[in-house]
């Protein structure tokens, strides 16, 4: 089977094998102009995101997939599960609203609690912080899809998994006449 | 044209659009359902205390107590109900923060449990700390049940019961044991 195809390859042209890379280039152009396109209508600088702890268990397993929305219109309320990156670290965390103080001019101070854990969340922020502020907020959850993200999940956590497939998806895509 | 490979992976594009078409019939066909009823709440226990906030900034702050009861039923259920996430809700009003929002209680309803709720003088899952000393003598808390409907797929409201309480903290601190 690979003998068939490399004797493809031997007998595409110069010309044909650039329309293939071109061909590569446009897919994955595609996909990045799909995800900034997400970025700037939902708001949200991370509009999917993979749920990576059981905190939220039994509504959010590790590996649901929540699809978020950040509009200024809409304010933070209590009850809602946000996304929140707590500054310093880069894992976004999914968890709910249980505190919230809004003052007349707008600054919002809240608090969350994670589903599954039963102490509130001021052990997570940085040190000497006792609140969350809007910019905290990646989104809120306002979509939900099961499983799918465990395959995001699996490519972190192997690097070779993730080599491989996109290794295999390179060639496939290259050598593959159409 | 028939080898092992081509049809592995005919069987499984076609299991992964089967599945993803299931995903979205199942969203599609709850998407537009009403989720709200009625819930009744009272409260019978009321007092304020003035109080350091060990967990948060080690001012004094305010701490309510207050002893609920509420009568509930749930027939909220469908096929693509997957937990309903029932919170109760005090919002009101201080000098220094326009608008409080804080989670007393809160209770996890899986599928398939049995869902008709009828408490009695429960007390508040969480403690009940304003940020500031707004609670003495606050002539408008109004309590509301809410849930949040998680789907096996799809979209995650968060609705209001059509029913509130409202009552009112005492002008005077206790120094009871409460």
């Amino acid at each position: 089977m690979f003998q068939s195809l490399f004797d493809d390859v031997k007998r595409m042209n110069k010309r044909q094998f650039l329309y293939q890379v071109l061909s590569f280039g446009m897919i994955v152009s595609s996909a990045l102009m799909i995800w900034k396109g997400l970025m700037v209508v939902t708001g949200s600088e991370s509009p999917i995101v993979v749920v990576l702890s059981g905190s939220m268990e039994p509504a959010f397993h590790r590996g649901d997939l929540l699809f978020l929305t950040n509009y200024k219109e809409e304010p933070v309320r209590v009850g809602e599960i946000v996304v929140f990156k707590v500054e310093g670290r880069d894992i976004p965390i999914v968890h709910r609203v249980l505190k919230l103080h809004e003052k007349g001019n707008g600054t919002v101070k809240f608090l969350t609690k994670g589903d599954n854990n039963s102490v509130d969340d001021r052990g997570l922020y940085a040190p000497g912080q006792l609140w969350l502020t809007k910019k905290d907020v990646v989104g809120r959850a306002r979509g939900f899809l099961p499983y799918v993200g465990m395959v995001t999940i699996y490519m972190n956590e192997y690097p070779k998994f993730k080599y491989a497939v996109l290794a295999c998806l390179g060639l496939y895509v290259l050598v593959h006449r159409e | 044209m028939h080898s092992v490979l081509t049809r592995g992976n005919a069987i499984l594009a076609y299991t992964l659009s089967v599945l993803a078409a299931l995903t979205f019939c199942c969203f599609v066909s709850t998407v537009f359902i009403d989720y709200r009823t009625k819930a009744t709440m009272n409260t019978v226990k009321v007092v304020v205390k003035n109080v350091p906030d060990y967990s948060a900034s080690r001012e004094k702050n305010d701490l309510g107590f207050l002893t609920f009861d509420f009568k509930h039923l749930t027939h909220l259920f469908n096929w693509n109900v997957k937990q309903l996430f029932l919170y109760l809700t005090a919002e009101y009003s201080t000098p220094t923060n326009k608008l409080n929002q804080v989670v007393l209680w809160d209770k996890i309803i899986l599928r398939g449990e049995n869902a008709i709720l009828d408490f009695k003088n429960m007390n508040t899952k969480y403690y009940f700390w304003d940020d500031g000393n707004g609670l003495k003598g606050n002539p408008n808390v109004t309590l509301t049940l809410s849930w949040n409907i998680i789907p096996n797929a799809g979209l995650l409201p968060s609705i209001f019961a059509l029913g509130q309480h409202a009552f009112r903290f005492p002008t005077e601190y206790t120094t009871s044991r409460v």
